[in-house]
């Protein structure tokens, strides 16, 4: 099997202290005003909706796009929160051509939790808002 | 606190195979039942048994089991239109409530005109929903909408000012996939006849639970899934009055739903079959056929009465948990199911702690989308009941809440 054949069960283990909190506190929450990018993306098995902004800035030398500030706002289930809390902390600074290279084992490592086919929609919802949002500057 | 069973949940388990899993180590709870039902061992049987004993092509196979299957799926459909109330020819067999209100919304707006009226209502489900508004939408039809009141009731007035002489076709839900509310089909039949329009049932929701008379209704079509019902998936059916169907254009072109076909001309075979193109779900309808015995042997007043009793409980059980919001009207003017949510928990969440208890229940905008927005909810969490459930399975949805709670709250 591979991993992303794995049975949608992920028991309450997934509920971890770090989950629920960027769940409850959520990092990033919020729209940028002025933002280089902004895009809506949503789950259309559950109605989730996020949307991402982001402002870009240069490398300082070699002029590559950085992301400089994202944020996300949404509702969403505590695995889509806490993936968007995460990864829109994890990849600021980061340029656009690293963040194409996310995938989804970079996700669940990220939350540290097992996760099923279900489940992933909801982890990888702000991954893809990113990605599409890049695609379209 | 002694009480009268009207229904023996607990012997009825024992025909249901699947409900002697375990999930998570747990016993099955399985309150999924708004989006398929279970089947018992005698419509798993059935189908086993025409692939074994009798698989052939129905109405051309001139050979023993040909002439076996053929009977079979005619049987079918005799007993699921009497189950009905409704003639042979009025029950046409298609994959699913879906396919049957597509069926009937092609059909039918091929003979309108620009501007001409639709009335659906806000709470109908995808399938009711979206062929109308995009036929609508090309042939230039205005749709109108039945609005709901806050306590997700269709409005008295509503309906009285979106069905007037320009409308041609009300279709509405027979009962709400998310709020459970049973809405008053033979009433909206009433007005909808006084403007000169006709009435569809999307009965998905309802003839699961509910003792269905088309003739009483007066509805001119009705459409429904074996699904839901305890039959096997890809087969459900579109009821159509008599009169309705022979002016009809059929849906779907080819085998089977011919009566002669030339080089110029073709001449439709009669009803129901001039519906029917194609090889049909041969095994899926005997299936359906056999859980309509099934569900006939128990008598729907007692499906209804035993799935109405479990509703009440479950209604009270959850409203004494405060965290918890339920969408809908009183559980007395409901079918069998509850839409909740849990304050601050999203309705994965809720569902997810709940399977890794072994309880299986539904969680999204369960194909509502307008409906969820009107609510202003993104998603909820859906409990839904059936003849096999019982109290003891409700007290462990309880606790299973109590649980969410503990896990959410936590700090
Ligand atoms: C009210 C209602 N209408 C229609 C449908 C569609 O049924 P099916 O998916 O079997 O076509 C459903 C199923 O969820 C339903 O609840």
């Amino acid at each position: 099997m591979t991993e992303n054949m794995e049975p949608s069960y992920a028991g309450e283990g997934i509920y971890r202290e770090n989950i629920l909190d960027h769940y409850k506190h959520p990092h990033n929450k919020g729209i940028i005003e002025n933002a280089d990018i902004k895009f809506t993306e949503n789950n259309p098995f559950c109605g989730d909706v996020i949307t991402v902004t982001i402002k870009l800035k240069n490398h300082k030398t070699d002029g590559m796009k950085l992301i400089d500030d994202i944020k996300f706002t949404g509702s969403g289930c505590a695995i889509s929160q806490a993936a968007a809390s995460m990864l829109t902390e994890k990849i600021k600074g980061k340029s656009l051509k690293q963040i194409k290279n996310i995938q989804r084992d970079n996700i669940v490592n990220m939350l540290g939790i097992k996760i099923g086919v279900v489940r992933t929609k909801c982890a990888m919802l702000c991954l893809t808002a990113i990605k599409e949002g890049i695609k379209k500057i | 606190m002694p009480e009268t069973r009207l229904l023996d949940a607990e012997k009825i388990r024992k025909d249901f195979p699947i409900l002697k899993r375990k999930v998570n180590g747990k016993p099955l709870v399985y309150l999924d039942n708004a989006a398929t039902t279970q089947k018992p061992k005698v419509v798993i049987d059935a189908l086993k048994h025409y692939y074994e004993n009798y698989n052939a092509n129905i109405h051309r196979s001139i050979h023993q089991l040909g002439e076996e299957a053929t009977a079979a799926y005619e049987l079918a459909h005799k007993k699921v239109s009497d189950f009905i109330n409704a003639a042979f020819e009025e029950v046409i067999f298609t994959k699913s409530t879906t396919e049957s209100l597509n069926l009937v919304a092609y059909s039918l707006t091929s003979s309108l005109k620009e501007n001409d009226e639709i009335a659906i209502s806000q709470m109908e489900h995808h399938s009711n929903f979206v062929p109308w508004q995009q036929l609508a939408l090309k042939r230039k039809l205005k749709l109108k909408f039945i609005e709901i009141d806050s306590k997700g009731i269709l409005k008295e007035d509503s309906i009285k000012q979106n069905i007037t002489k320009k409308t041609k076709i009300v279709s509405v839900t027979h009962v709400s996939n998310v709020l459970g509310t049973i809405n008053d089909i033979k009433k909206i039949g009433e007005i909808a006849h006084e403007n000169n329009a006709m009435l569809i049932v999307d009965s998905a929701q309802g003839i699961p639970h509910i003792p269905v008379n088309v003739k009483n209704i007066d509805c001119d079509f009705l459409a429904f899934s074996g699904h839901k019902m305890l039959g096997p998936t890809g087969i459900g059916a579109l009821y159509g009055k008599k009169e309705m169907l022979e002016k009809m254009e059929p849906f779907l072109y080819g085998g089977e739903m011919i009566r002669e076909v030339t080089f110029k001309h073709t001449r439709f075979n009669e009803l129901p079959w001039k519906f029917e193109a194609g090889t049909p779900n041969i095994a899926q309808a005997i299936g359906l056929g056999t859980a309509v015995d099934y569900l006939k042997k128990i008598g729907m007043k007692n499906v209804m009465q035993h799935d109405k009793k479990l509703t009440e409980y479950a209604f009270k059980r959850l409203s004494e948990i405060k965290e918890v919001e339920i969408y809908g009207p009183e559980s007395n003017k409901r079918s069998s199911l509850i839409a909740f949510n849990v304050e601050g928990v999203h309705a994965h969440d809720v569902s997810a702690i709940l399977d890794s208890n072994g309880i299986a229940i539904r969680a999204g905008h369960h194909c509502a989308m307008p409906l969820a927005s009107k609510l202003g909810i993104a998603a909820s969490a859906r409990a839904s009941f059936y003849v096999y459930n019982t109290k003891e399975e409700i007290d462990k949805l309880a606790e299973g809440i109590f649980k969410v709670v503990k896990i959410f709250n936590a700090k």
